[in-house]
C-alpha cells in the first residue's frame, strides 16, 4: 500500500535513535582527545632508535653511527656524527655511537628506508602521531634524546615485529657464541674465520642468551650486508 | 477537599495573567491595554526565541543520535568549563552569526534585499498571536483567528520570493520560483485539511476550536479531533502540508544544496541569515502550535485524572512532541523532486482533502446517531478515509511502484 514504505523508514530511524542510547556498541564515534584513537599495529609514521634500556637510553642505543640509514634517506633528513671514542654495547663490545642523531621530522616522508637499510634493527618506525608543535624549527628537528625508545616499547606498539626482531637477534647471538665456543676447542686451524674480537665473542659466550631476550648486533651477521665501518 | 483543589488550579493555571495584571495593575486603561499587550509579546518573543535556540541544538543532536553519532556535545557554557553536553552551542552559533561580515551584492537591491529577512520573521511572529498557549493565554482573542493565522502565515512567501528577486541571482531566483510553487501548491491542502475542523467546531476562533475538543468518554478517551476518522485524515494532510509550508525536509526544494547552493539564503551572510534560519524554525513552531490547536486538543489534558497539570504544559508537551516528529521527519525521507512535490499535492493531497471534507460534512449531519447507528457511522466514516486512500494510492503508483534497480 501507498506510505508502507514510508513507515518502515520511519520505523528504521526511530530503532536507530533509541538503539543508539541503550546500545554504546551502536556509537562509532571517537571522542577523541578524552579516547585516544585507536591506531593499527601495522600503523608506522615516523622512526625512532631502539635502545635496549629504558633507564640508560643514551648508553644502549642500538645504533652504531653506520651512516647507512644517513646515506639512503631520499630526503636527506638523516645527520649523524660518529662519536670519538668507543664505549661496550649491551654485549660489552666496544662500538662506536652516534654522537649526532637529527631527524628532522618536517622533512622525513615516512617512506621507512632508513629501517629497512639499517643492519643492527637499531631504527623502526614509530607510532607517534600528536606530533603537532608551535615552532616550526626547533621542534621538528628530533635529537637523539628524542628519538631513543627502549625495546619494551617497540614491543608495544609493533608486538609482532618486535617478537621477529628479538629472535633473529638472539638466532645471531646464538650461533656466534656457537662459533666462538668451536673456534675455543679447536686450538689452531681455522684463523681464517670471520671473527670478531676474540674478547667479545667470549664475553657473548659467558652471557646466558636466554636471559637476555635481545643481545643485539654483537655478533656479525649474515643476512644484511655487513657494515663497512664496523671496527672488526 | 476539592474545592481547594480547583482553586489551587485556578492558580496554577492563572498565575501569569496575575503577574502581568500585578505590574500593570497601576495604569490607566488605554495604557494598561497596550502595556498587557507589550508584556505578551516580549514573553512570547523569549519563549519562541529560548526554543528555537535549544530547538536548532536538539534537532543536530536527534539527527546525530538516528545516524548513530553523538551529536554536537563540546561547546560548553562560557566561562564556567561545564560542557553540559553542548548547551552552549546555540550561544556560539548565534555570537558567530552576529560577528560574521554581512554582504550585499553590489547588483542586488538594496532596500528589498534588507527588508525581505525582515518580513519574513515579522510575518512568522505574527501568527503567534492567534495560539490559544493555555486555558487563559492567548495573546489576541480574533473571532476569525485561523483565519488571520493562515493569512499572515501565507504573507511569508512574498518575503521569500523578495529575498529571491532582490538577491540579483540566478540560484536565488530560481529557488525563489521553485519556493511560490511549492507553497501555492501547498496552500490548498493544507487549508482544505482545516476546514472541517472549522466546519465541525462551527467557529474560526482558536480558543472555542480548543473548547470544542474538550471532554472525554469514560474520563480516557478524549474528544481531539485527532480522534475521528475524518481528524486524522486531516492532521496526516495537515502535517504533510506543514512540512511543505515551512520548507522543511523532505520538502526543502528552495534551499536544495545539491542544485541550488543554498536557494535565496545564497546571497545572505551573518545575521540576516540568522533571521531567516530563525523564521523558518518560527514558523515551523506556529504551524505545530496550530496543528496542537486544531487536531490535538490544543492545551487540553489527555486524560481526566491529569488535568491537574496546568494547561500549558500540556500544549508545550504536545508542541515538543509534534515538532519532535518534524526532526524524525526530517532524519527519514531524501527530499522530493520538484515535479512529484506538486504532483503529490495535486493529484494526491487535494482529492484527498476534498473528501475529507465531504467526510467531515457527513459527520457532522450525524451528530445525533447513537446505538448500533453509532458504529454505522463509524464504519462508514472510516471507510471514507480508507477508500480513496487505497485507489488513489493505486492510481497513482500504477506503473511506478515497486522500482527495480539493474546494475550493469
Ligand atoms: S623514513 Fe624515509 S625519509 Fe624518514 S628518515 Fe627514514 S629514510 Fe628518511
Ligand atoms: S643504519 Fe642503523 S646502525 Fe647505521 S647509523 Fe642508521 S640507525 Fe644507526
Amino acid at each position: 500500500m501507498l506510505g508502507s514504505g514510508l513507515i518502515k523508514g520511519l520505523a528504521v530511524t526511530a530503532k536507530n535513535f533509541v538503539g543508539s542510547f541503550h546500545d554504546p556498541e551502536r556509537l562509532v564515534t571517537l571522542e577523541y582527545p578524552e579516547q585516544p584513537a585507536k591506531v593499527a599495529e601495522n600503523y608506522r609514521n615516523f622512526p625512532f632508535l631502539v635502545s635496549e634500556s629504558a633507564d640508560d637510553p643514551m648508553g644502549t642505543l642500538r645504533c652504531v653511527a653506520c651512516q647507512i640509514c644517513e646515506k639512503e634517506c631520499p630526503p636527506q633528513c638523516i645527520y649523524i656524527e660518529k662519536s670519538k671514542a668507543k664505549k661496550p654495547d649491551a654485549n660489552g663490545k666496544l662500538q662506536l655511537f652516534p654522537a649526532v642523531f637529527d631527524i628532522d621530522i618536517s622533512v622525513c616522508m615516512s617512506c621507512q628506508i632508513c629501517v629497512e637499510v639499517c643492519p643492527f634493527d637499531a631504527i623502526k618506525m614509530d607510532q607517534h602521531f600528536e606530533i603537532a608543535e608551535s615552532d616550526r624549527f626547533n621542534a621538528l628537528l628530533l635529537r637523539r634524546e628524542q628519538l631513543a625508545k627502549p625495546n619494551s616499547y617497540f614491543h608495544q606498539i609493533h608486538p609482532t615485529e618486535a617478537a621477529q626482531v628479538d629472535a633473529m637477534l638472539a638466532e645471531a647471538a646464538r650461533k656466534a657464541a656457537a662459533a666462538a665456543a668451536a673456534k675455543a676447542a679447536a686450538p689452531k686451524p681455522a684463523a681464517s674465520a670471520p671473527a670478531p674480537a676474540a674478547g667479545s665473542t667470549r664475553l657473548a659466550a659467558a652471557q646466558s642468551p636466554a636471559a637476555r631476550p635481545a643481545p643485539p648486533a654483537a655478533a656479525p651477521r649474515t643476512e644484511p650486508a655487513p657494515p663497512p665501518s664496523n671496527p672488526a | 477537599m476539592i474545592a481547594i483543589v480547583t482553586a489551587s488550579e485556578r492558580l496554577a493555571e492563572r498565575w501569569p495573567l496575575m503577574v502581568r495584571d500585578l505590574v500593570t495593575g497601576g495604569l490607566p486603561e488605554p495604557w494598561r491595554w497596550l502595556a498587557n499587550s507589550l508584556i505578551a509579546i516580549l514573553v512570547i518573543l523569549l519563549a519562541f526565541a529560548t526554543l528555537f535556540a535549544l530547538l536548532t541544538l536538539a534537532e543536530r543532536k536527534l539527527l546525530g543520535r538516528v545516524q548513530n553519532r553523538p551529536g554536537p556535545n563540546r561547546t560548553g557554557l562560557p566561562f564556567t568549563g561545564l560542557r553540559l553536553g553542548g548547551l552552549g552551542q546555540p550561544l556560539a552559533d548565534g555570537i558567530k552569526m552576529l560577528t560574521k561580515e554581512d554582504i550585499v551584492p553590489r547588483s542586488a537591491d538594496h532596500v528589498l534585499h534588507f527588508l525581505a529577512p525582515v518580513a519574513l520573521l515579522a510575518f512568522s511572529i505574527l501568527t503567534f498571536a492567534v495560539i490559544p498557549y493555555g486555558r487563559h493565554l492567548v495573546p489576541v482573542e480574533l473571532d476569525a483567528a485561523v483565519l488571520y493565522f493562515f493569512a499572515a502565515g501565507a504573507a511569508t512567501e512574498l518575503a521569500i520570493f523578495m529575498a529571491g528577486w532582490a538577491s540579483r541571482n540566478k540560484y536565488s531566483l530560481l529557488a525563489a520560483m521553485r519556493a511560490l510553487a511549492q507553497l501555492i501548491s501547498y496552500e490548498l491542502p493544507l487549508l482544505l485539511s482545516i476546514v472541517p475542523v472549522v466546519m465541525l467546531a462551527g467557529t474560526l476562533s482558536t480558543t472555542a476550536i480548543v473548547e470544542a475538543q474538550g471532554g472525554w468518554t469514560a474520563g480516557v478517551i478524549p474528544h481531539w479531533h485527532l480522534l475521528t476518522p475524518w481528524g486524522f485524515a486531516g492532521f496526516i494532510i495537515f502535517l504533510i502540508s506543514a512540512l511543505a509550508e515551512s520548507n522543511r525536509s523532505p520538502f526543502d526544494l528552495p534551499e536544495a544544496e545539491s542544485e541550488l547552493i543554498a536557494g535565496h539564503l545564497t546571497e545572505y551572510s551573518g545575521f540576516k541569515y540568522a533571521l531567516f534560519f530563525m523564521a523558518e524554525y518560527f514558523g515551523m513552531c506556529a504551524l505545530c502550535g496550530m496543528g496542537v490547536t486544531l487536531f490535538l486538543g490544543g492545551w487540553q489534558a489527555p486524560f481526566a485524572f491529569l488535568e491537574f497539570i496546568p494547561s500549558y504544559l500540556w500544549f508545550t508537551l504536545k508542541l515538543l512532541a509534534l515538532l519532535f516528529t518534524f526532526i524524525w521527519i526530517r532524519a527519514t525521507f531524501p527530499r522530493l523532486r520538484i515535479d512529484q512535490l506538486t504532483r503529490l499535492a495535486w493529484k494526491f493531497l487535494v482529492p484527498l482533502a476534498l473528501v475529507n471534507l465531504a467526510n467531515a460534512a457527513f459527520w457532522s449531519l450525524t451528530r445525533d446517531w447513537s446505538g448500533a447507528l453509532q458504529l454505522v457511522r463509524w464504519a462508514i466514516a472510516l471507510a471514507l478515509v480508507v477508500v480513496p486512500f487505497v485507489l488513489i494510492g493505486r492510481q497513482l503508483t500504477a506503473g511506478i511502484a515497486p522500482r527495480t534497480y539493474r546494475y550493469a
